[in-house]
């Protein structure tokens, strides 16, 4: 009996979390799986019987599709546009907050955090007013440099880049946190022998602070890929997706087939899609940066 | 693994509890209603409380989430008993199998009659030859203009047809009285949809089971439309006026089409020398005979869900709240529109001229389709039509595209109707 409690209590701490992940997680993923390959929609909702087994016609007429072509293209815009821009600003500000010069530190990562923790919403009302074509903020600058004021969310041109702004701007505190860790890891002994052997601060930067740096690098972008490919709430509140779909990302796409109207199964295959994509990314993500170290 | 199991099954026993625990004995009706509606109504169910001793629970619901807020209720089981729909609607919930038809209802009743209501909008609510909801409040598109620019432009009157109003756009632009002459946003389906009931397009063909844009009647109506963006007498981009009211007293346009929930806002927030100047017309038609045009049959309908219990209660709350004194009232409150004439009656002695363009209106109005999937359609068309503002492609391409895009959407439906014949 002793045998068996002591063998088994570990079942027992976790079944509560495993019941839980199991029950809410576990059961509707395999049940939207599932689903993806019916058509069930709003009829099947009042009627079970109304719903049919199709197959992989939804992700046929999926890829047929012109919308999820330009949806797709949309979030890789802002993944492969949006994402290197915004670790490069978190490592610039990490750098910047990391410096011995620099005092007031903890305001300062306070300012550049802040963003992160304040609701979306929140921040589209404000930075629906800086991108106003007339009275905007943005514009205003760039008057003072004599350029043509931009329709920055009513031009499709613009309004990727300007959701790409916004959503840098939001998002670099949080990895500028991460990076400030990663880089007081970095033993001081280091930057010292370097400097001995006759290495400038670029030289340093270069050669003891970014290999350092790689397995923060690694995780930061891996995260920050796989939460931009989700982008969904900034296009939903400042442009629902507009003008022209020039906004439109894959999960907004997901979000109005699913919920707008109700196309639950066809809905499925655009989120089953998405995981697959994303896992395809990742996996040749670890596969560079282990190539990487190996060099 | 015993003892997990069992730990497991207490776990579901619990979660059943729970679940069950909701099923606590209701006795009174309960009634969602959505935005400024739940916000007003109010004072006119604590009466009908008050009258009749019925308890009845108020349950006020955004209208931006009033659409997913029901069909999770739907699915979850937890329905109200009665609740405001809006009429285009109805036909969804039809198909859900989760309203009734009131038909035995309104023939016992006294208090309610087909012949009470606008024909155009007692029809949105009959599906399959049945009743479904009774009309609470309607909607409509109409025209608001700026008189004194009309006045600038050379008419004493709003134009009575289409090519009049063309001209009217043409004058104001050219002499620039306005920036533009009228607007019309490409992200509203409302607009093409007007001007394609102008021109007597069904829209839908084959019973509703395929997509009828490029019939040569729509065409006809959509190149015309789009005239209007193309002479840059309306504006193509969203953003340019990201206020209405302050567009319209700056005279960046002249007239727009809107409906009656705006007249209210308008006279709040213009400024006081342009409120006497603010002028409210019926859609104008394509011939001088057939004024007014036609516009959409909009509103809000009541309706009774399957799972109400005490059905003949609810039917009497529905009852007091189509009184016509509680229409008026409920008109004072909100500014919505009532459904019965009757109401109208006491209304038109107001003298408000807006009203009485409101009223002309109402007596021409159509349905749009009634199947599930209107809506869809009708974003996909609005869709396209931005597409075809922005000149991405021709008239004949875009309603070919979007033919296409609505048969895929009706695929559903078709197989629907043929297994029902089987």
């Amino acid at each position: 009996m002793r045998d068996f409690i002591n063998r088994n209590v570990a079942f027992l701490f976790l079944f509560p979390a495993m019941g839980a992940i199991f029950l809410f997680f576990f059961i509707p993923v395999v049940a939207s799986l599932f689903m993806s390959f019916t058509d069930f929609d709003i009829y099947s909702l009042g009627d079970i019987s109304k719903v049919r087994f199709v197959g992989f016609k939804n992700y046929i007429e999926l890829f047929k599709h012109p919308l999820f072509w330009k949806a797709l293209g949309n979030t890789a815009y802002f993944v492969f546009i949006g994402g290197p821009l915004s670790i490069f600003v978190s490592l610039m500000a990490a750098l910047l907050i990391n410096s011995k010069m620099l005092k007031f530190k903890s305001f300062f990562r306070l300012a550049y955090f802040l963003p992160v923790v304040t609701t979306l919403v929140a921040i589209a009302i404000v930075w629906r007013y800086v991108y106003h074509p007339e009275f905007g903020l943005m514009n205003y600058f760039l008057r003072i440099f004599g350029i043509k004021p931009v329709d920055w969310l009513g031009d499709p041109r613009f309004a990727m880049p300007a959701i790409i702004l916004m959503a840098v701007w939001k998002n670099f505190g949080y990895n500028m946190i991460i990076f400030t860790a990663g880089l007081q890891n970095i033993p001081g002994e280091l930057y010292e022998a370097s400097w001995i052997d006759g290495a400038n601060k670029w030289k340093q930067f270069i050669h003891v602070t970014l290999p350092l740096l790689s397995p923060t690098t690694l995780f930061v972008s891996i995260t920050t890929m796989i939460g931009y490919f989700q982008l969904f709430a900034e296009p939903y509140v400042m442009t629902q997706g507009g003008p022209l779909n020039s906004t439109l990302s894959i999960v907004l796409l997901m979000y109005n087939e699913g919920f707008k109207w109700w196309k639950m199964g066809y809905s499925a295959s655009i989120a089953f899609t998405l995981f697959f994509i994303v896992l395809i990314i990742t996996l040749i993500q670890l596969k560079l940066q282990k190539g990487i170290k190996i060099d | 693994m015993k003892k997990v199991l069992f730990i497991f099954a207490v776990f579901l026993c619990l979660l059943k509890f729970i679940g069950c625990h909701r099923e606590s004995a209701r006795r009174e009706i309960v009634f969602w209603a959505f935005g400024a509606e739940g916000e007003n109504v109010k004072p006119l169910i604590r009466e009908f409380s008050d009258s009749t001793g019925v308890k009845v629970k108020l349950q006020t619901i955004p209208w931006t989430a009033a659409h997913e807020k029901l069909l999770t209720a739907y699915a979850a089981g937890a329905m109200p008993d009665i609740c405001q729909l809006g009429n285009t609607w109805i036909p969804e919930f039809v198909a859900l199998n989760a309203v009734v038809p009131l038909d035995e209802f309104i023939e016992r009743s006294e208090r309610i009659d087909r012949n009470f209501y606008f024909p155009g909008i007692w029809e949105t609510n009959i599906l399959e030859g049945k009743v479904f909801g009774i009309p609470w409040y309607v909607d409509t598109r109409v025209v608001f203009y700026r008189k004194d620019l009309i006045r600038k432009a050379g008419y004493t009157n709003f134009p009575k047809t289409f090519d009049d109003l063309l001209k009217l756009s043409r004058a104001i632009v050219s002499g620039k009285l306005a920036k533009y002459a009228i607007l019309l946003p490409v992200n509203e389906w409302n607009i093409p949809v007007l001007f394609g009931l102008q021109f007597g397009a069904d829209f839908l063909k084959e019973n509703n089971c395929y997509g009828d844009f490029s019939s040569s009647e729509f065409q006809e109506a959509f190149d015309y439309l789009l005239g209007f963006y193309k002479e840059r007498l309306a504006p193509v981009s969203l953003t340019e006026v990201s206020n209405i009211y302050q567009g319209f007293s700056v005279g960046y346009f002249a007239m727009l089409i809107t409906g009656p929930w705006n007249l209210g806002e308008f006279r709040k927030r213009l400024p006081d020398s342009l409120i006497k100047e603010l002028g409210v017309a019926p859609i104008p038609s394509i011939c001088d005979t057939s004024y007014p045009g036609y516009s959409l049959a909009g509103g809000s309908s009541l309706v009774v869900f399957k799972s109400a219990s005490a059905k003949a209660e609810v039917f009497k709350l529905i009852e007091f709240l189509s009184r016509p004194v509680s229409q008026v009232k409920f008109y004072g409150l909100t500014g919505d529109l009532p459904a019965r004439l009757e109401s109208w009656e006491i209304l038109l002695k107001t003298e408000d001229e807006a009203l009485k363009a409101f009223y002309l209106q109402l007596t021409k109005v159509k349905p749009t389709p009634k199947i599930p999937e209107w809506e869809q359609i009708a974003m996909k068309l609005q869709e396209y039509l931005e597409y075809a503002a922005h000149e991405k492609f021709t008239t004949d391409e875009t309603l070919k595209r979007l033919d296409s895009e609505i048969n895929m959407m009706l695929e559903k439906r078709r197989w629907l109707l043929n297994r029902c014949k089987k």
